[in-house]
């Protein structure tokens, strides 16, 4: 796996602003206007992702909930929130070079944490949904203290075991269901699935999708801040290399539980909304497996872009979906797609299909503006993306 | 000021470092040896990749040995390597930030000394281009500027003029020559270039097989014999 990111450091070598090898004719009007702010998510946002990003959002507030039926709300529901659990494991994977096979299980756990405390205590919605967070978050951490020394294969063989724990965990002892003790579980209730309670004034599916795809903005702001801030840039360094991070001064061992805890942070969110979401989550919702088959979507969305988290809750959620209903197919072969989709992205492109799609949007932003002979704008890069996740949502 | 005092290392049954004693002052000072001298080795131990079996660093006043590896950075510790290490997704400007971030600088001066530093090395123009988009001459340069922002001490570097054209080589042993005077930190070069290291250092220390074999004022170490039959023993002078 270490020859995997290897292999992606070697060919996605361009710059937080999504320029690639400026040429020497083009350094001289980057001269005039130079940005000497201190970079961070401020100086990171051109206009054009800040609009797109404000028109994704527009159409999952607006549209998306007029357009759908309750089905397919609850699918897109479901993207959306898988998409927040991609965004965690693309931070780790994509920023930090570090493979987790937990990601599941966590969102499993941040569903029972939040269950459980709301049996326990009476916190507003918002607060729920931190502490979860927070609680999730520590428990992720904790899965992180092997990437200490380990990294590559290792670490996600030992990640993956403690996935296999905490469902293990979770099929013995359940959701939590009103029951007493430390695991809640009433054995006399009949077990299926369980939900949490949704804030008084999103009662319905639909304004909760709508409140859903708000706090995954949020999470998606949270962590856009710490990848272009003094994390990411630790985060950066201890990709290239141990050794490197090290000579530079970051506190590899502080830098690399926080990219688990704040990944873990964000799953348990995730779990937390799923919990209150339409139908509840259950026990079987949340196979082991479905971790691996996460990496591979994080993967094929692309690791180096936050948009690759929406495709990737996209080819998760929604897809098979789109192959059971509506073309009739088994799900099953999705397995072998992302197979091959995986292969492609190692091997051709390692920005996944966002970073397909980029490159394809500044081919076409190339032939227009070599026609009226302007410099392109760094904005570009990002733009095509949001519409393909649109449509596709 | 460093005072490197029976400095020995082992690999196994190799000893890369065999009883090192040195003393390091202000300025520049340069550090040479055929391939496999324990160059290297030398500046592992100083950033805390290698532990010695015996010995003491004493770097102004300071057990440097005692202390974890990237704290090393906030005393004032700075590094280059062999294979140059900017961080190639990251922007010129981060490059140098990620320094200064970690170095317990003050936050209130972070923005105008990244600047200076990038001003120092003449890359002011291609602040926030990515490092992996640069040739190789500027990417060392870039390296130069992460030491010395902040507050440095000590400065390490490891072959900066490695695979650099003869031109290249000259613009970064004029910028390498500042250092001392702009940083107050002492310099230590270790280069096979022959030229740079007589230009840019006062004082050279000579290893050979973790030893020791010639130390004192650059012009009359470069021309004591048995330098000369260390380097023409196993390789060619590169100058």
């Amino acid at each position: 796996m270490t020859d995997i990111t290897d292999r992606i450091d070697s060919t996605d070598r361009k710059g937080p602003d999504g320029a690639v090898a400026p040429n020497a004719a083009a350094a001289r009007p980057v001269e005039r206007s130079l940005d000497t702010r201190l970079p961070s998510i401020v100086t990171a946002a051109s206009p054009g992702t800040v609009i797109a990003l404000a028109v994704v959002l527009a159409a999952m507030l607006f549209a998306v909930p007029e357009v759908l039926g309750s089905f397919w709300l609850q699918v897109t529901f479901s993207a959306v929130v898988y998409s927040a659990v991609a965004l965690g494991l693309g931070l780790l994977v994509g920023r930090a070079g570090m493979f987790s096979l937990c990601q599941v299980p966590l969102l499993a756990a941040g569903a029972w944490i939040s269950l459980r405390i709301a049996a326990l205590v009476d916190l507003p919605f918002p607060l729920l949904l931190l502490v979860t967070g927070l609680l999730t978050g520590l428990l992720g951490a904790v899965i992180g203290i092997p990437a200490i020394r380990l990294s590559g294969l290792y670490l996600a063989l030992i990640t993956l075991m403690a996935a296999g724990a905490i469902t293990l965990l979770l099929k013995v002892f359940k959701f939590p269901n009103g029951g007493g003790g430390f695991w809640g579980f009433d054995k006399t209730v009949s077990s299926g699935a369980v939900a949490l309670d949704r804030p008084s004034w999103v009662p319905s599916d639909v304004s909760f999708f709508r409140y859903t795809v708000v706090v995954v903005a949020l999470l998606f702001l949270l962590v856009g801040w710490h990848i272009k801030g003094k994390p990411g840039r630790a985060w950066a360094s201890i990709r290239q290399s141990q050794v490197t991070a090290v000579a530079a001064g970051v506190d590899t061992t502080l830098y690399k539980l926080w990219a688990f805890a704040l990944s873990a942070f964000v799953t348990g969110v995730a779990g937390a909304l799923l919990a209150a979401g339409p139908g509840g989550v259950s026990v079987n919702q949340f196979p082991v497996e479905q971790s691996i088959v996460l990496l591979a979507v994080v993967l094929m969305g692309g690791v180096y872009n936050i948009w690759g988290a929406l495709v990737a809750g996209f080819l998760l959620r929604v897809l098979p979906q789109l192959l059971d209903q509506k073309l009739g197919l088994d799900p099953e072969i999705l397995t072998i797609l992302f197979g091959i989709g995986v292969m492609q992205v190692l091997l051709t492109a390692p920005g996944g299909i966002v970073g397909d799609l980029t490159k394809l949007g500044k081919k076409i932003v190339g032939l227009f503006t070599r026609r009226s002979s302007t410099p392109s704008t760094p904005s570009t890069p990002s733009t095509p993306a949001p519409t393909d996740t649109a449509a596709a949502a | 000021m460093i005072e490197v005092r029976d400095l020995t290392v082992r690999f196994g049954g190799v000893v890369p470092l065999d009883n090192m004693s040195v003393t390091m002052g202000v300025g520049t000072n340069g550090l040479i040896g055929p391939n496999g001298a324990g160059k290297t080795t030398f500046f592992n131990v100083l950033s805390g990749f290698v532990r010695p079996a015996s010995g003491s660093v004493t770097a102004f006043g300071d057990d440097l040995l005692k202390m974890p590896d990237f704290k090393r950075v906030r005393w004032g510790l700075r590094r280059t390597f062999q294979t140059e290490q900017a961080i190639a997704n990251l922007s010129v400007y981060e490059n140098v930030l990620l320094v200064h971030e970690h170095s317990g600088a003050p936050p209130a001066s972070r923005r105008d000394d990244v600047m200076q530093a990038v001003e120092f090395i003449g890359l002011g123009s291609k602040l926030n281009h990515a490092v992996g988009s640069l040739g190789a001459a500027e990417r060392r340069l870039v390296e130069v500027a992460r030491t010395v922002v902040g507050t440095p001490r000590l400065i390490l570097l490891d072959e900066p003029a490695a695979g650099l054209p003869d031109d290249e080589t000259a613009e970064l042993g004029a910028i390498i020559m500042q250092i001392p005077e702009r940083t107050g930190a002492s310099v230590v070069l270790v280069d096979h270039d022959m030229t740079l290291v007589a230009v840019t250092c006062s004082h050279v220390t000579v290893l050979d097989f973790g030893i020791v074999i010639a130390d004192g004022a650059t012009g009359d170490v470069l021309n004591d014999p048995r330098v000369m039959q260390a380097y023409l023993g196993t390789e060619e002078v590169s100058a």
